[in-house]
């Protein structure tokens, strides 16, 4: 087996992000492998899309490496940088907000290609945008439209296609069904999986949806505070999760409340940030705990994490 | 397949007020344009016959004469061409040096906008008339030096209305897609900010015309503008006000000219506006 | 016995540039005192409005026909005095958004206290006492320290508690929830949800609980009605319907929610198309070009509401056990 196909394609090492005074990422670590997907879970102001934009240098990290195949995108020129994202892009929340209401659909998704491969005729990049737009299930007459004549589950498809006209290796999807309507939500999951699996691409697949993530993700990311908690293989953390804050928000999706003292509160800068809404809190915890893999594959950020387990 | 332009074009035309004003607008330009043409007087002629004699068929002397003799209304509608000559080059002038400007400020921040901003609040607090002859006194009375001081000038506020603009535009997840898609800031900049400036920049401009048309005629009334035997609005408008008792038409019918222009301006920015803000659905 | 609230006919229509466009389309429905119905549909249901047009609270180029009583008295095209009179006190509504719909530069106290000002005739300090009262009794921590904030210097749960505990200070006959979960995080939810439940069992207040999450209706609602483009399509108790749904479009829905347990699925279920903007409906069932079971006369008949008080679906060829 060629070991460089088991090296991980991304790899995030100890990745800090500040906005001015306020630490809202803290040493993030965790690896990504080709043609997988990872769903990244958590609620609001956990971090996820703070994570998102720093791995794609759309926003500054302070601290850490973003690798990608090997090189670091934190200390790359930007000649070199505006060179990988072709590799790396991303689909967003905002279905229509994402889109420039003054640009017509075919220029929207024709970007990538002006910029990437400048020496396309007009014919062929009209040819790409049509395939692509059947590709998303759109219709290639539709190019000439602007982006507030088409439905939120419509847009999103032309993000998407803009995303993947160039068959990235990566596709970050931030939140992209959040705003859809249910009935609409699966079409668009559906279209993903398609075209990762046909363009063997990466998804890293962030939402607050657990019951969604489940069905599309290998191994799971969950997030609290800005620090990663928990990582897993699918299954393991929708059946055995160690950390209390995951078992929390999965009973929560069950619709199992559970009363939060100190909800309101501002996250904890230091220590374990879950310290003061945790059930098994001790002493110990105001030391912060680091990301251990307590089982194969299985990481959690927990010093009580070997105990639970039992 | 209807733009953003296509809806704002519905809105406007649905806009009584704006289209009047501007019927009267484009009315008032061609009379600029060919109304001194439909009167066999010129504006330099002095017909001593007919000194300051109000507007009568004598002479085809229709909105009179001043002083000197010379045919009104055809120094009117001159002074008319010059005034919105003066007005709208020197708009479009401050319209693409503003535009540019304020967008490049805005998108790339930091330090650049930093010392771009400062030297805009430094152009800002010179006093403009002082400026005006300042300029006038270092190289001479010219139109072409009238129309570019002004327009040096009148690019100051439009450039700090796209940047704030800019600013704004540059939070939107379309930027931010654009940077992931791997637009340069050049790029970003043209494509995608600069044509979303449109709406509040059009609608500045339309006024910033007017504005420019009052202070080329404040200029020429006192006596730093348009120079003889030329005419402005405005240096009509100075003559007139000294004879504001004997030959009353001497003020109203250029001060009328000039009220009328500048409200018709005024309602269609007003009206476009209007029509451009309106939410797409 | 008239029920508490009584919606008969109603049709909300938008006048735009372009045409009018209904938003509601006859829909009749009734809440009595102390139940709970669950109003369930996706954009373009009409679910909102049927409320916003209850409350008055329709946008100006709005006009809605029909009837909506209120204990007996016609709301729509009331006079604003007896409106107001009406809104707040025995007919309260909360919003989705709670940083929307709290003034942001009066305080929390300010803002409860001048419900009870404003309805109840009390002095501003007997006010604010109730108002601590309020917040104690929906769980907030620190109520007087809460009373001195901003709503921005709360989170979106508290935001929310304190919406809720704005809703009930007048003792209402009815409070109409709209959304009131979909801004916040699922624990969060979790605890608004159980907080409904409490008040609900406390005050024994009628709640309408209108909500695109079935699992969140299903939490709370006794009967649970289900909107499509502008209409009811299906009514039933909450436990029959999640059972059993009659209307295909409600068996879909519920289909497509994705499963927190269960087998793993390759492929999410999903509805093909999307739900029909006002002006694209068209004769017959405005569900036909989505359904499974569509046939002919699915698309140039529009079926109405059959069955019997317990149950009812809007469809030709209803799912039926």
């Amino acid at each position: 087996m060629n070991p460089a196909a088991t090296d991980p394609m991304l790899r995030i090492a100890g990745l800090d992000v500040r906005f001015g005074p306020r630490q809202v990422l803290f040493d993030v670590s965790f690896e990504l492998f080709a043609g997988e997907t990872v769903g990244v879970v958590g609620e609001s102001g956990s971090g996820k899309s703070t994570l998102a934009r720093a791995i794609l240098r759309l926003i500054p990290a302070d601290k850490g490496a973003i690798l990608w195949r090997g090189r670091d995108l934190r200390s790359c020129d930007s000649s070199t940088l505006q060179r990988l994202r072709r590799e790396l892009q991303i689909v967003f929340q905002d279905p229509l907000g994402s889109l420039n209401p003054r640009m017509t659909v075919a220029d929207t998704i024709a970007e990538p290609l002006r910029i990437f491969e400048p020496g396309l005729s007009a014919g062929e990049r009209s040819v790409r945008i049509g395939a692509m737009l059947e590709r998303v299930g759109l219709e290639a007459g539709m190019a000439d439209r602007y982006p507030h004549e088409f439905s939120g589950g419509q847009c999103q498809r032309i993000g998407i296609a803009r995303a993947m006209i160039l068959s990235p290796a990566l596709l970050i999807c931030d939140e992209p069904v959040s705003s859809l309507d249910v009935s609409v939500q699966g079409q668009i999951v559906n279209l993903l999986l398609d075209l990762q699996r046909d363009a063997g691409t990466a998804l890293l697949f962030i939402s607050h949806n657990l019951a969604l993530v489940r069905h599309l993700s290998h191994r799971i990311l969950v997030m609290y505070a800005g620090r990663l908690i928990e990582i897993a293989a699918r299954d393991v953390v929708y059946e055995k999760p160690l950390h209390p804050y995951t078992r929390t928000l999965l009973a929560a999706a069950a619709g199992q409340a559970e009363f939060i003292a100190t909800d309101g509160a501002a996250p904890l800068q230091t220590g374990c940030a879950y310290r003061d809404r945790c059930r098994y809190a001790l002493p110990l915890c105001a030391a912060r705990p680091a990301l251990e893999e307590i089982d194969t594959g299985h990481f959690v950020a927990c010093h009580r994490a070997r105990e639970l387990l039992s | 397949m209807r733009s953003f332009l296509d809806d704002a074009a519905r809105r406007l035309r649905a806009n009584s007020g704006a289209l009047s004003a501007m019927l009267v607008i484009a009315a008032m330009i061609l009379l600029a344009l060919i109304g001194p043409w439909l009167n066999p007087n010129h504006g330099e002629t002095l017909d001593w016959l007919h000194v300051a004699m109000r507007p009568a068929a004598q002479g085809a002397h229709w909105f009179g004469t001043d002083r000197l003799g010379r045919d009104l209304y055809v120094r009117t509608l001159e002074g008319a061409r010059v005034s919105l000559a003066v007005g709208l080059v020197a708009s479009a002038v401050s319209l693409l040096v503003g535009i540019g400007y304020g967008a490049v400020a805005g998108y790339l921040g930091g330090r650049t906008d930093h010392v771009m901003m400062r030297i805009i609040e430094i152009l800002s607090g010179l006093p403009l008339v002082f400026f005006v002859i300042f300029l006038t006194v270092i190289f001479g009375r010219s139109e072409y030096l009238l129309f570019l001081s002004i327009g040096a000038v009148g690019w100051l506020t439009m450039a700090r209305i796209v940047r704030g603009q800019t600013l704004s535009i540059r939070q939107r997840e379309y930027i931010e897609a654009a940077v992931a898609s791997g637009a340069s800031s050049r790029r970003i900049i043209v494509k995608h900010v600069i044509p979303n400036l449109i709406g509040p920049v059009v609608v500045y401009a339309t006024l910033t015309v007017p504005q420019i048309i009052m202070f080329e005629s404040f200029l020429s009334f006192l006596g730093l503008g348009i120079q003889e035997p030329h005419a402005s609005l405005g240096t009509l408008i100075a003559e007139g006000a000294g004879e504001m008792e004997a030959a009353p038409w001497m003020l109203l019918i250029p001060g009328g000219f000039l009220a009328l222009l500048l409200l018709c301006l005024n309602i269609f920015g007003d009206g476009l506006r209007d029509a451009l803000d309106a939410k797409e659905r | 016995m008239t029920s508490l609230l009584q919606v008969a006919g109603l049709t909300v229509s938008f006048s735009r540039p372009t045409g009018s466009i209904e938003a509601v389309r006859q829909v009749s429905l009734e809440v009595e005192a102390c139940e709970c119905l669950g109003i369930v549909g996706e954009s373009g249901s009409g679910k909102t409005q049927v409320f916003m047009a209850a409350m008055g609270l329709l946008a100006s180029n709005a006009a809605a026909a029909g009837s909506v009583r209120f204990a007996g008295e016609e709301l729509l095209a009331a006079p604003r005095a007896r409106l107001n009179r009406v809104r707040g006190s025995k007919l309260a509504m909360i919003f989705q958004d709670p940083m929307t719909s709290l003034t942001p530069h009066l305080t929390i106290g300010t803002q409860m206290a001048e419900v009870l000002v404003y309805h109840g005739g009390l002095s501003w300090g007997e006010a604010r006492g109730a108002a601590r009262r309020m917040l104690a009794r929906v769980q907030v921590p620190e109520p007087e320290r809460r009373l001195n904030q901003y709503p921005h210097e709360l989170s979106g749960g508290l935001r929310q508690r304190v919406m809720i505990g704005m809703s009930l200070l007048c003792e209402p006959a009815l409070v109409i929830a709209d959304e009131p979960t979909t801004a916040l995080d699922v624990t969060v939810q979790a605890q608004i949800i159980a907080l409904l439940r409490l008040m609900r069992r406390e005050l024994g207040m009628a709640l309408v609980l209108i909500s695109h999450d079935l699992g969140v209706v299903a939490g709370l609602a006794d009967r649970i009605l289900v909107m499509y483009a502008g209409r009811i399509v299906e009514t039933a108790g909450a436990v029959d319907l999640f059972e059993r749904a009659r209307h295909p479009y409600t068996a879909e829905l519920l289909n497509c929610i994705p499963r927190l347990s269960g087998p793993r699925l390759d492929r999410l279920p999903t509805l093909a198309g999307q739900p029909p903007r006002p002006q694209e409906i068209g004769a017959g069932c405005a569900f036909a070009p989505r359904c499974p079971r569509a046939a002919e006369r699915c698309r140039v008949e529009r079926p109405e509401l059959q069955g019997d008080t317990a149950r009812q679906a809007a469809c030709h060829f209803p799912l039926l056990p």
